[in-house]
Formats: C-alpha cells, structure tokens, sequence
C-alpha cells in the first residue's frame, strides 16, 4: 500500500493546510527501526483519512539532544529556525511520535515564540479513538501478555501514563505491568543525549537492566512510545537473548498491526 | 540568689537561640551567593505545593514503612515542642510545670499524650537505626556515605533517644517528689511510659531525687539548644528548610528544562541581526553554565542545604543502579560541601570572596559523573522535599560544552552533525522523507 504522506509545502501549493502537522523527528526519519514506527503511523493517518502533513525537508532537529547535551547555543539556534518554518505555515497543532520532539515543542519551544499544541502520537491515536474514527479490536495480539515501557520524557517529564496503556487494552491484550512502572519507570538508558555516546564505565548497561525488569513480566511483547526507548530495549532483549520469544514495538505498530494495515 | 537559676537559664537561652540565628543567617547569606530566580509567581501554587509536599509528606509514601517511622518522629517532635513552651517558661521564670493548673485535667491528657509520643519516637529511632546499622539498606551504605555522612545520620539518631530518655527520666523523678508532698513540686501530669522507669529510682533519698529531677530538667532544655544549633552541621536541617525549599521549587513539567534567555538574545542577533537589537538587555552572560556554586541558581543552593542524604533519588537513578558513578545525593553533598567552604572562606576574609583554586566542578564532581546522566528525572520525582540535581548536572554539562568544549567526541560529532544538516546523525537532510517511499 503506497503511503499519502503530503508536505506542508506541496499542501500550500494546492491552497490547502492540514488540520494537524506531523513532526517526524530524526530517529522517525532516518533510523530504520525507527521508520517502521513512522510508517505504521502514517498508516493510521491514512486510514482514518486525518488531515494532516510532514515539513519534510524543511524539519529540523528540535535541538532536543543538544541542550541536554549543554550546547544552549545550537538548541536555541535550531529551535528559533524550526518555529520560523512553523509560523510560515501558520502551524497551530503538532503531533509526534518522539516523546523527546514531544516534549521541547510542548515545554521548551513556547518561551522562544513558538506557541502550538502539542500532541504524542499515543494521545492523538486515543483521540481518533474517541471521536470514532478509528476502531482497534484485538486481533493478532488478543489475549497476549503485554508490558508497556514508559519513556521518561512522556511519563516523568509529562505526566502522560494512561494514553498508551489505554490504547494496549483496546486490543484485548493482557497488560502487565513492571516492577518499576508509570513514575517510577526506569529509563531505558537514552535519554540526555546518551543515545549518542558510549556510556561512562559500570557494571552493565541500563537497557540490560531494564529488559530484565521487562523479561520477568514473562511478556510475549514489551510496547514502546518512543524511537530511541525501541532501539534501546530492542537490544537490551537480544543482549538477554530472548529476540525471538519477545518483540518490541512502537503502540502504533500495535493498533496498525492489529488493523491488518 | 534564688534567681541565679532564672539567670542562668536566661544566658543559656539568649547563647543558644543567638548561635541559631547566627547560624541561619549564615546560611541565608551563603544562599544568596547563587544567581538570582524569580520564584515570586503563582504564590497560591507554591502555598499548596509547600503545604502538601513539606508539612503533608505526600511524596513519603512510596516507602510505607519508612514513611510511617518518619511520620511519628515527625508529629512527635511537632507535638512534643509545646511541652518545650511550658520548660522555657518554668525556667525563666522559677516556677514548676506552670501550665497544670491553667490547664485543669487536660494538662494530664497532655503529658500523657507526651510520654506516649515520646514512645513511639523511641521505637521508632530504633527502627530507623536498625535500617542503617543491621539491615544495612543499600542508599544508606554508597560511597559518598562513608565518614561524616554516616556519623552525623546515627548521631541525629542518638540525640533524639537522649532528648526523649531525659524527657522521661525528668518525668519519673518528678513523679517520685510529687508523691513526697514537696511544696514546689505541686501533683500534676499523668506519666503512662515514665511509671515503668520507676524501679530505677526505687529508694533514693528525696535530695538525690531533687538533684537528679533538676539534672534531668536541665540536661533536657540544653540537649535541645545543642540539638538546635547541630542542625546547621548536620543533614537534619531538612526538618526546616523542606519549607521554603518545597515553595520554591519549580511549577512546571519535570521535562522543561529552563531556556536561558541571555543567550536567546545573542542567537537572535546572529539569526536576525536586521530585527534585533544589540544587546537589549545589556547583558551578554560573563559565563554559560555553572562550573562553581556561584554560578548556580539559589534554589539550587537551598536545594543542598535542603538535602537529608535519604540516598532515593541515587536508587532510583538508572546511571547509578547500573554502576556508573553518577550519584544525584552527591551532587547536592558535593554543592553544600563546596558552598560551606566558600562561606568559610567569606568569614575568614571579612565577607570577600578570596580566590582559592578550586571549583565546585573537577576538584567536587567529576565530568564523568556529569556525563552518565539520562536527564531521565528519577531522582527529581522521587525526592521527598522536591530537590532538582538534575538542574545542576544540566547547568555543569552546559559550561563543560559551551565554554570548554569538554564534551565527549561522540556527542561532539552528534552537535556537528545538528549544526551541518538538522539531524544528529550525519544525514542530508534532502533525504528526510526518504521513508515515505522505501
């Protein structure tokens, strides 16, 4: 099935602005792992005929990684630039499935001009949900064992654990829950730009910890909301050897999946 | 004659309360070394904030255990200082348990509830000593928790049973010279805890009792100054500055990190020179980020003082769990210990900052610790009093960066790459919508 993933810019062309923007983000747009979670959720879009539309090549880095790298400079840079193309379009309504993208638009982006709201893709998925136009029922996954692994910038840093749980048990799924859960949930070693560098010296690495709380779930799926916490847990799961017993997947590439899309 | 007593506890008051204020106000200066932060906003927010987390402990109970010891040392000592408005009294001015016959039968209900309270804080400072000393709970046993740390935790513990037996003890031979019809010592108080400790006392003379009844009287009100004036050593000044602490720490999502608006203004000059201003505020920052505690904002600084050392937020950090050296307790010791230093240094050089080589960072914490950050903000969550290392780690990282350029070479290729093509991976980013045709 070809994807209808129109650009802001082609829209404008046509006299025509979405109702909300999709910011892909660079893990959605360059990782291939992560790229399956973008195109999943383009599917979603397309099928629920949502209005909507990508920069393309007018996205930028949000400066996310740079400022938690300490480098206020170029996230300041690259935030004036993104709003600049924001505002060009008269964008008011952002969703993304990068909780890091999430959560500078929403939180850091507002004090340098850049006013929008801001949606996670989990969010938007569950709004669609309410406003009937998408409907999920279990299919491949009813009756699975499923853990949801909280991405610290959409949970900690946004209070925001319901939305993705809520859209697990629409699949009639089994959600089973880790020791270190919702608030407490422990990172899956990415954050803080730390996806970019080996780590500093330790026992182990903090994905292994993680998957190990994920493995004694006895989780036949442990469910993501972010590229980098995919990526990371995807390996933890392969350092445990366990790849071919338990999956990891974006909550999009659930209710895609479990649509037959 | 008879008012040398009176006297004596007079000076004894004034020394102790005035070494206290002098104290605070030290700390109060040190404070106001940081850099200045409006938290002057939503004040009905920040009441609520103060009022739930501090004086309500909402942020206690994930360790149920540890939070009900805690809430019974808590109200103990909250309830047990009216007894202490009754002694300063009796002391300044000679006369003995002045609020029973004010206060009738109640006054019996009181002291009762007293000894019992004083009980439970006794139990319950055995339980909390046996946690750090027999269990050896982990937090309590990290590496920066070697030496005075640990000392001044169990001492904190040993003071408290020392205030609570005298206060008991003080009772007991009370009750003893109450029952021999010593004029002073008029037939008030009901002891339900300090009967068991009569044995102790059986067949002493009633001179020794009064002796002993006095000793107990003064060792108590002294033991409390001492304590009071300890605080500003020790990790235990939480039981005050979890007040102001709590009402100023920050309102908004965990996530957002504070935009430095100086350097707003110089990227909007570089970007927008046509429509900029030079220079607006006239203020182009002498230094970006923190590299020593006057860099640092003074909530950051209270944070420190702030910090009790309970060691949750390091068990919850993924960088420390996992072995790295990162500890966020250390990052707030490391602040107070540098911050205390400095405040020495003020007092040695008549309140001027003498240069003496040293920094909060490298020679306090290291940019390995620095670097294992996830800026995943377990420890800012967890902490019971709302104390944010995470900012200061931010604030040590952004001077490391920007005016060092100490990063590690990975990230410094993820930055050029942001700054080359908008992403952090060396990508064009003609390719950016690559995937929809893949």
């Amino acid at each position: 099935m070809k994807l209808n993933v129109p650009t802001l810019a082609s829209l404008q062309e046509q006299g025509q602005k979405p109702d909300v923007v999709f910011w892909v983000g660079c893990a959605g747009s360059f990782d291939d792992r992560a790229k399956k979670i973008t195109k999943a959720f383009v599917k979603i879009l397309n099928h629920t005929k949502t209005s909507f539309a990508v920069l393309g090549t007018e996205e930028s880095c949000t400066g996310d990684p740079a400022k938690r790298a300490g480098n206020e400079f170029l996230f300041q840079m690259q935030a004036l630039q993104n709003i600049e193309t924001l505002d060009r379009y008269g964008v008011t309504k952002i969703v993304t499935t990068c909780p890091h993208c999430f959560n500078t638009l929403k939180n850091e982006y507002p004090e340098l001009g850049g006013n929008y709201e801001v949606m996670h893709h989990t969010q938007f998925l569950k709004s669609l949900i309410k406003e009937g136009s998408l409907k999920v029922e279990g299919g491949v996954f009813k009756g699975k064992r499923i853990t949801f692994h909280d991405p610290c910038y959409l949970g900690r840093a946004n209070k925001i654990y319901e939305a993705p749980r809520d859209l697990i048990q629409k699949l009639d799924a089994e959600l089973v829950e880790m020791k270190s859960c919702k608030s407490k949930g422990l990172c899956c070693g990415a954050g803080g730009a730390q996806m970019f560098k080996d780590a500093e010296s330790g026992d182990k690495e903090i994905n292994e910890e993680r998957t190990s709380q994920a493995l004694e779930t006895k989780s036949d799926i442990v469910a993501a909301a972010c590229p980098f916490c995919t990526t990371m847990m995807t390996d933890g799961i392969k350092h445990h050897k366990q790849e071919d017993q338990v999956k990891v997947m974006d909550v999009a590439e659930l209710i895609a999946n479990a649509n037959n899309l | 004659m008879s008012y040398l007593p009176n006297f004596i506890f007079l000076i004894l008051l004034i020394l102790g309360g005035g070494i206290f204020l002098r104290n605070i106000l030290q700390i109060k200066r040190n404070i106001n070394l940081g850099r200045a932060t409006d938290r002057k906003d939503q004040i009905s927010q920040r009441w609520k904030q103060m009022l739930r987390i501090a004086l309500g402990q909402s942020k206690m109970g994930t360790k149920p255990l540890a939070a009900f010891l805690h809430l019974i040392v808590y109200v103990g000592f909250i309830i047990i200082n009216i007894e202490l408005l009754e002694i300063v009294l009796d002391g300044l001015l000679g006369t003995h348990r002045l609020f029973a016959p004010l206060l009738g039968s109640f006054y019996n209900i009181l002291i009762a509830s007293f000894e019992l309270l004083a009980l439970l804080v006794l139990v319950a400072v055995f339980f909390f000593w046996a946690r750090r000393n027999v269990i050896k709970i982990k937090r309590f046993w990290k590496a920066e928790m070697k030496g005075w740390p640990k000392y001044d935790a169990d001492l904190i513990l040993y003071f408290e049973v020392v205030l609570m037996s005298l206060f008991l003890c003080m009772n007991a031979t009370d009750f003893l010279i109450q029952q021999q019809d010593v004029p002073h010592f008029i037939k008030a108080g009901s002891f339900p805890v300090s009967q068991f400790l009569l044995p102790l006392f059986d067949g002493f003379a009633l001179e020794t009792l009064l002796i002993l009844e006095r000793i107990f009287w003064w060792a108590h009100i002294a033991g409390i100054l001492v304590f009071l004036n300890y605080l500003y050593y020790s990790k235990h000044l939480h039981i005050l500055l979890a007040f102001p602490n709590t009402f100023y720490a920050k309102l908004v999502p965990d996530g957002k990190f504070e935009v430095d608006q100086n350097i707003k203004n110089e990227v909007m000059l570089m970007l927008y020179p046509d429509q900029t201003e030079p220079s607006s505020q006239g203020e182009v920052p002498s230094k970006f980020g923190a590299s020593d505690v006057f860099d640092l904002q003074w909530t950051q600084l209270m944070n420190a003082y702030s910090c009790t050392e309970c060691g949750r937020c390091s068990e919850a950090c993924p960088a420390n769990l996992t072995g790295k050296k990162l500890s966020p307790r250390k990052i707030m010791m490391d602040t107070r210990d540098r911050l205390e230093e400095v405040g020495k240094n003020l007092n040695a050089n008549n309140g001027v900052f003498k240069p003496d080589d040293k920094q909060l960072l490298h020679d306090y914490i290291s940019a390995e610790e620095l670097w294992a950050c996830t800026s995943c903000n377990a420890c800012v969550d967890v902490c019971p009093i709302a104390i944010d290392p995470l900012s200061i780690i931010m604030d040590m990282r952004q001077y490391l960066v920007m005016e060092q350029s100490a990063a590690p070479q990975q990230l410094n290729s993820m930055m050029n790459n942001i700054e080359n093509n908008g992403a952090p991976w060396p990508f064009s980013n003609q390719d950016r919508l690559q995937w929809a045709n893949e």
